[in-house]
């Protein structure tokens, strides 16, 4: 008995430890078109559900089934998921044909050579590159470089705010400059109702207004180079303006660090918080009950005399479509690029889901032309900046988030955020960065 | 001959049915397991996931960093290391004094045992995400019930505090294991006491013992070797346990909480960097085999000992 058990934990605890860390190696052939009658394709979760996102997807499939005679398999992947499941299907080489990427990772993501590059000639398949808006062309991979993927869905941030508490608190105008949101903010914080909603516990939702302040700020947590400078005085004095919304300002309510269900957009939809800062919240706030006139939508607000890439006011935010290299059906998932990217299936799935066309020649449609895409659109027309296109963009998103998120968190439960902390914060996240 | 034939016929058959299982072995631990040593020795970012084995080798360089414990990424390792211990202990321990208090109480039938039997094993039966996320809603700081409980309607805390961020955060996730794992100890527990021979308590009191006594002197000791496989199998659970900690706080837990196993999902997953991942995931295995080593070599001396 003694001589077995040993050996036995011991298999069992080595393949607890390291069956996490074995992916195995994968094929490196490039597409061919060995397949021609299908296509797998992983969307990502657009919907109020997957279910829903099934809904909306598959009549459209079924259009391209019967224009082509391909046969599309969709499968409908929930955000916490999909990077994980692209890094699987990269690592195996077992991947869909098309799929859906979160447009900030595409630098990441075309780093690991797994996508088709989109060439002049691959461009000129689907219709050519000026269709396409060109902040959305810029966050489709590194500058210099052939797009890792085609821009499908755009979105943009914008200042919902609450007309009728505005009103009610005498405010005329919704805030252009952070000073006047503050003084807002501070006017419209009255015991249960705050000024501002944020989703504090949120890495991704952090580390997209971190990004929008520091190039007000000055800085875009990279150098020329490419280096990572998270801690820069420029971004400190970013990360710190966003903390001190909880920390020193007091217009969001110290609850908001842990949210990270979307609890901020509830709040805002039942008058709790008079503000939030949100890209095309509008369905999502009808699905709360909150009718379309009861809010306005402004650009976020910048600094005094902004100018140039310091009055930027979103990040480009999106979803694009990618086209895994080694896809049995080359030239299927090209013309289903082709089919998803036309101006008619742009109009269904941009206005379906509430987002922006990236397309140029469907903008106009009036589909597009509620006050609150309106808005939308002129920001990421002329004010919204792509995040790092550099290929350790997805770590950035992940460690300076995470570093936003600890502060929050430090500042909810009382303790100070000085410049010192919120510095110490984002130097540890630098040093975290793998060296490439 | 003849019977020289059928011998070694018979000495190989043994080594021939054992073949599957050492198959299987070197598949599904060995091979896994080689191929992620291997890792620890590579520089493994996505520029190279798609082919690992063409990553550069980076020598100790994994290892190293992973031990320099006055840079931040060492810092963070040594930090929960020392987070994951304490907790280990303390679930295990719970769950281990819960569960025995719970079977030794539900030794004696009553009406209504078998009820109360099978409510005592729902966490055990819940699925693991479902119950988790149920318990992250209860903690919710302004909307969860349980400070509704402590602050609204007991008036316990003067402020309502947060559970899911900050120090307090260990807190929750131990409440949410110790839950998970007793019914499980109640389980194993309750097997074991049924192999105890009712006489030797009957005797026991008969010459004047105890309930105590009876516990000290006959349950205790007859649950030795039920309690020695017990402890190391929640152990192991609890160490690696991966599914509470992510469901309860997501890819990026509180400092007070970040368990290993997340702590080393980030290194390699969200950061991307496989390589220190891997190298973090050996130096935890090497932990985890000593203390299994010692605590099997010193649980089975003992009971030696005692034959």
């Amino acid at each position: 008995m003694r001589t077995h058990r040993l050996p036995a934990a011991l298999a069992l605890t080595a393949s607890i430890t390291l069956t996490a860390t074995a992916c195995g190696g994968g094929s490196t052939s490039a597409g061919s078109n060995s397949s021609p009658k299908t296509l797998t394709y992983w969307a990502s979760n657009q919907g109020t559900s997957l279910e829903n996102d099934k809904q909306v997807l598959e009549p459209e499939l079924r259009k391209f089934e019967q224009q082509t005679g391909i046969k599309v398999n969709l499968e409908v992947i929930p955000w916490s998921d999909l990077l994980n499941r692209i890094l699987a299907a990269t690592a195996s080489g077992q991947g869909p044909d098309v799929l859906n990427i979160g447009n900030t990772w595409s630098a990441s993501l075309q780093a690991t050579g797994a996508l088709l590059p989109f060439d002049q000639a691959t461009f000129d398949k689907i219709g050519g590159k000026d269709r396409f808006l060109p902040a959305t062309i810029a966050s489709a991979g590194a500058a210099g470089k052939d797009p890792a993927a085609v821009p499908l869905y755009s979105m943009a941030y914008g200042l919902y705010y609450d007309k009728k508490l505005f009103q009610a608190a005498g405010i005329a105008n919704p805030p252009a400059t952070w000073d006047e949101l503050v003084a807002d903010g501070k006017k419209l914080t009255t015991g249960s109702q705050y000024g501002l909603a944020i989703e504090g516990g949120n890495v991704s939702e952090n580390v997209h207004h971190a990004f929008t302040l520091g190039m007000q700020h000055g800085t875009g947590f990279y150098d020329a180079a490419g280096k990572p400078q998270f801690d820069s005085p420029q971004a400190v004095a970013a990360v710190k303006q966003y903390v001190d919304f909880i920390a020193a300002d007091k217009i969001a309510a110290p609850g908001n660090a842990e949210y990270a269900a979307n609890q901020s957009v509830t709040d805002f939809a039942t008058g709790k918080a008079a503000m939030l800062m949100w890209q095309a919240a509008g369905a999502n706030l009808k699905s709360h009950g909150m009718n379309p006139d009861d809010y306005g939508v402004a650009p976020i607000p910048v600094p005094v005399g902004a100018t140039g890439s310091q009055a930027t006011s979103s990040m480009v935010a999106g979803i694009n479509l990618a086209v895994f290299k080694n896809t049995k059906n080359l030239d299927g998932a090209l013309n289903f690029v082709k089919f998803m990217t036309g101006d008619d299936e742009q109009k269904v799935l941009n206005s379906t889901y509430g987002n922006l066309p990236p397309v140029k020649s469907v903008q106009a449609d009036p589909a597009f032309a509620t006050p609150e895409l309106k808005t939308l659109a002129g920001v990421l027309q002329g004010s919204a900046a792509p995040l790092p296109q550099v290929a350790s963009e997805s770590q950035f998103e992940t460690l300076v988030g995470t570093a936003v998120k600890n502060l929050l968190a430090a500042a909810a439960a009382g303790q100070p955020v000085t410049e010192a902390s919120v510095k110490a914060e984002l130097t540890k996240a630098q040093q975290q960065m793998p060296a490439s | 001959m003849a019977q020289l034939r059928r011998t070694r016929g018979r000495a190989a058959l043994p080594y021939l049915l054992l073949l599957p299982a050492l198959a299987a072995e070197l598949l599904i631990h060995l091979v896994p397991m080689v191929v992620g040593i291997v890792m620890s020795f590579k520089q493994l970012t996505q520029f190279f996931i798609r082919d690992w084995s063409t990553a550069p080798w980076s020598g100790t360089a994994n290892y190293r960093m992973a031990v320099d414990f006055h840079a931040p990424v060492g810092q963070a390792l040594l930090n929960s290391f020392w987070v994951t211990c304490a907790f280990t202990v303390l679930s295990v321990g719970l769950s281990w004094l819960v569960g025995s208090t719970a079977a030794i109480m539900m030794q004696d039938a009553f009406r209504g045992r078998a009820l109360l039997r099978a409510a005592f094993l729902l966490p055990y039966a819940l699925p693991v995400f479902a119950a988790v996320i149920t318990w992250s809603f209860m903690f919710q700081r302004d909307t969860g019930l349980i400070n509704h409980v402590l602050h609204d309607q007991l008036h316990l805390v003067k402020q309502k505090p947060f559970w899911l961020i900050g120090d307090n955060s260990f807190t929750a996730l131990l409440t949410v294991s110790v839950w998970r794992s007793w019914p499980f100890a109640f389980l194993t527990l309750t097997a074991g006491l049924q192999n105890i021979p009712r006489e030797l308590y009957e005797a026991a009191a008969m010459d004047g013992a105890g309930v105590w006594q009876q516990i000290r002197r006959i349950t205790l000791p007859s649950l030795r070797p039920v309690n020695q496989v017990l402890v190391l199998v929640l152990f192991l659970w609890t160490f690696n346990d991966f599914n509470t900690p992510f469901v309860l706080f997501g890819k990026a837990a509180p400092k007070a909480a970040d368990l290993i196993s997340i702590h080393i999902y980030q290194s390699s997953f969200v950061t991307w960097n496989f390589g220190s991942g891997s190298a973090m995931s050996v130096l935890l295995l090497l932990f985890l085999l000593l203390v299994t080593a010692v605590y099997l070599f010193a649980t089975n001396r003992r009971r030696g000992a005692d034959d």
